[in-house]
């Protein structure tokens, strides 16, 4: 408890999401517009699960612990339902809006790709997300306390943290693959990154069996990962042409002209 | 009130910054009028620059090179092109303004969560006498509604008030009131927010350490908002005293009536922008007859104006852009200074664009700025600070209606790139605000506290 658990919870939970809008998003004011407009998809899709389950509480026993507990699951896999609605939702905005985009600009390429577009929902969608999941938790982590002290895990800080940088980093590479499978209309993958997410979810109902929960949503999260990255056109060749950081095309370019700047796609 | 602002390209020509006290640089050409929203409430104003339309008569008054037929082609290129930078300056602009109304906002909510002073009940505005302890809850919803009614019906009497001063051309009584509410605002409100910190953080200051701090500040202050000063320096204290007069609303209206009131200050925000008789029209149309900027002090711009030395055909009139907000001895102001306004313009009136009429294309690299009213920042800050200091101390709250309140301020700039007058900056977001802050309380709070007991995730 203290400052400690609190800055290193925090940094564990939300250093990947943190660097990736510093380094991606926030220099562009459309992608970090398509953030915040994520974030809302999210909340409202949340705001209807949670009606669903405070409907069905309020008209069940409070009283059966069993009954509660079946009505959490059903609230839990419902709202995840609702988030890819929404997700495919935000979809088709986007999809109309990069149209628009393309029209109105002048040489009618839209400034923002679909793919990027896909990225920054997904990252979004786990930001918001993530924040929902953890930010309580990491406000009491600031005062005084005992963790467990009445039998639960007394790992539950550090924990919560490691799921929350899962679940981020999950709903990314869910993004990704989901606009991609939407373009393509690969409606297997869709229904993969669907059940993917039930599973992850569903996992998560093992805590505190931490073994049990955490090593498999990690490596549910590489699989992603790695499907993500062959979605986005991602292949082994341009990870050894990123590490070897070789500047062939621009000594081709320099051949031609000098003062040119070579223009980038 | 957002206002796109044309400025100089011109690195070459010695330009002299000023701070956002300017207007729009548009001129107000009759085809394209805006309505001026105002009020304690602010409003969003686009006010685009017809580049075509304005660039017109000085080109052919100074220039006299431009030939007849060459306009008209001219002209409908030049507008789809504006279109289209309007729509790709869209996002920028809205990021111009996400920065600063979240910088307010988090002040806002930062001390709510660490100054204890401003969560207690001390008292409540005159403008507000009914007291919400009542046993019932009827009671407590008449209370309320009855201090919203009474609320409202002093901003209107004010924006009615200050609507005549300016018809009538009473320029000094108005520009004495905003002195002295600015005044109070950084002397005074600064006093007792650095008093009740210091007490807060147990940090010990003496008297003469304290003056010199809160002379320097205010005065600092009074002459960036009033005067000239770096723009950076200017956009801040704006947010400061924004982010205190909320803090002030947070700490005086009384529960229920805070809601009340936000909800209503957005419908008479609507009303008074979109409807023809309304108060704030009238000043727009006045100040647009004048052909003179209104209330440039109280409005918060992003971009800087270029004023002196430029040789561009465009500068020849300044479009009005205003902001007006009816404030009372508790301290919501009025700011305006006209002539300050004034002496802008007779400065870019300077004569004679020597360059052709190609420097039109040059025209459209130029910056373009936004401006939001403040009494805009005032009330986001108020839901946001609210919200972060009845819910419970739950964070969840605090973040859906700060997302609400942004998602609310994209949505009203799209619209006023569709619609391109003058719009409210209030409705949408408040209205999305208050939603998600009644919903998220209600019903999510149970649930996350539900799910994060069992330490599982959705």
């Amino acid at each position: 408890m203290g400052a400690a658990v609190f800055f290193g919870c925090a940094g564990i939970a939300f250093g990947p999401a943190l660097a990736l809008v510093l380094l991606t998003v926030a220099a562009e004011p459309l992608r970090v517009i398509v953030l915040v407009a994520g974030a809302f998809f999210w909340l409202v899709s949340l705001l209807l699960a949670s009606l669903i389950w405070f409907i069905s509480v309020h008209l069940s026993d409070r009283e059966d612990a069993k009954l509660q507990y079946g009505l959490l699951i059903f609230g839990a896999a419902v709202s995840v339902l609702l988030q890819e609605a929404f997700r495919f939702a935000y979809f088709k905005l986007l999809k109309k809006a990069d149209e628009g985009l393309a029209t109105i600009s002048e040489d009618g390429r839209s400034p923002i790709s679909l793919r990027q577009m896909a990225y920054v929902s997904g990252l979004s969608f786990g930001i918001i997300s993530g924040v929902f999941s953890v930010i309580n938790i990491l406000a009491d982590s600031i005062g005084p306390g005992i963790v467990g002290i009445h039998g639960d895990s007394p790992y539950y800080f550090i924990t919560s943290a490691f799921l929350t940088m899962a679940l981020v980093l999950l709903h990314t590479f869910w993004g990704v693959i989901f606009f991609d499978a939407c373009e393509k209309r690969h409606y297997w993958c869709l229904g993969l990154v669907v059940a993917s997410h039930l599973l992850t979810s569903g996992l998560t109902f093992l805590n505190p069996w931490y073994e049990a929960s955490l090593v498999p949503i990690f490596i549910i999260t590489l699989c992603m990962g790695l499907w993500a990255f062959f979605t986005a056109g991602g292949s082994f060749r341009n990870i050894l042409k990123c590490l070897s950081c070789k500047q062939e095309d621009h000594s081709r370019v320099m051949m031609y002209s000098a003062l040119q700047v070579p223009f980038e796609d | 009130m957002i206002t796109f602002m044309n400025n100089s390209d011109s690195e070459e020509e010695p330009c002299n910054e000023r701070t956002s006290l300017m207007s729009a640089e548009s001129p107000s050409v009759p085809s394209y009028q805006d309505g001026l929203q105002a009020s304690e409430a602010g409003e969003v104003q686009a006010h685009r620059k017809r580049r075509t339309g304005s660039s017109r008569s000085p080109n052919n008054i100074a220039d006299g090179e431009m030939s007849e037929s060459g306009v008209p082609v001219r002209e409908s290129t030049l507008e789809n092109e504006e279109e289209e930078l309007t729509l790709k300056y869209g996002a920028k602009h809205v990021i111009m303004l996400f920065v600063p109304v979240t910088l307010c906002m988090i002040v806002v909510v930062a001390t709510i969560k660490s100054v204890r002073f401003y969560t207690e009940k001390n008292g409540q505005l005159i403008y507000t006498p009914f007291s919400e302890d009542t046993p019932s809850v009827g009671q407590r919803l008449l209370n309320s509604v009855l201090n919203t009614i009474i609320m409202i019906s002093v901003i209107v009497v004010m924006t009615v008030f200050l609507v005549l001063l300016y018809k009538y051309r009473c320029y000094k009584f108005i520009h004495g009131w905003l002195i002295l509410s600015s005044l109070m605002l950084l002397f005074l409100f600064t006093y007792i927010y650095l008093g009740e910190v210091l007490k807060t953080y147990n940090v010990a200051m003496d008297y003469p350490t304290l003056f010199l701090v809160i002379w320097n500040f205010g005065a600092v202050g009074m002459i960036c908002i009033h005067w000239k000063g770096p723009l950076q320096l200017q956009q801040a204290y704006l947010i400061m005293i924004s982010a205190l007069m909320a803090l002030v609303f947070i700490k005086y209206l009384p529960e229920w009536s805070a809601w009340v009131i936000l909800g209503a200050i957005s419908i008479y925000d609507l009303m008074a922008v979109l409807c023809p008789k309304g108060p704030l029209r009238m000043l727009v149309e006045t100040a647009q007859e004048r052909n003179e900027p209104i209330f440039p002090a109280l409005i918060y711009s992003s971009a800087m104006m270029w004023t002196v030395g430029m040789a561009k055909p465009d500068t020849a009139a300044r479009g009005p852009s205003q902001q007006t907000w009816d404030a009372a001895e508790d301290g919501r102001e009025n700011h305006r200074s006209p002539s300050h306004g004034d002496s802008q313009m007779s400065e870019t009136r300077s004569p004679v664009p020597t360059r052709p009429i190609t420097s039109l294309e040059e025209l459209e690299e130029e910056e373009r700025g936004v401006k939001l009213g403040l009494g805009d920042f005032i009330f986001y800050s108020v839901l946001v600070g609210k919200a972060a200091a009845t819910a419970s101390g739950d964070w969840n709250t605090t973040l859906a209606c700060f997302v609400a309140i942004l998602i609310g301020l994209c949505l009203t700039l799209l619209l006023l790139a569709v619609f391109k007058k003058a719009l409210p900056a209030l409705p949408i977001s408040i209205t999305f605000g208050l939603v998600f802050y009644f919903s998220t309380d209600n019903l999510v709070r149970p649930f996350m506290d539900t799910l994060a007991s069992h330490q599982l995730y959705i």
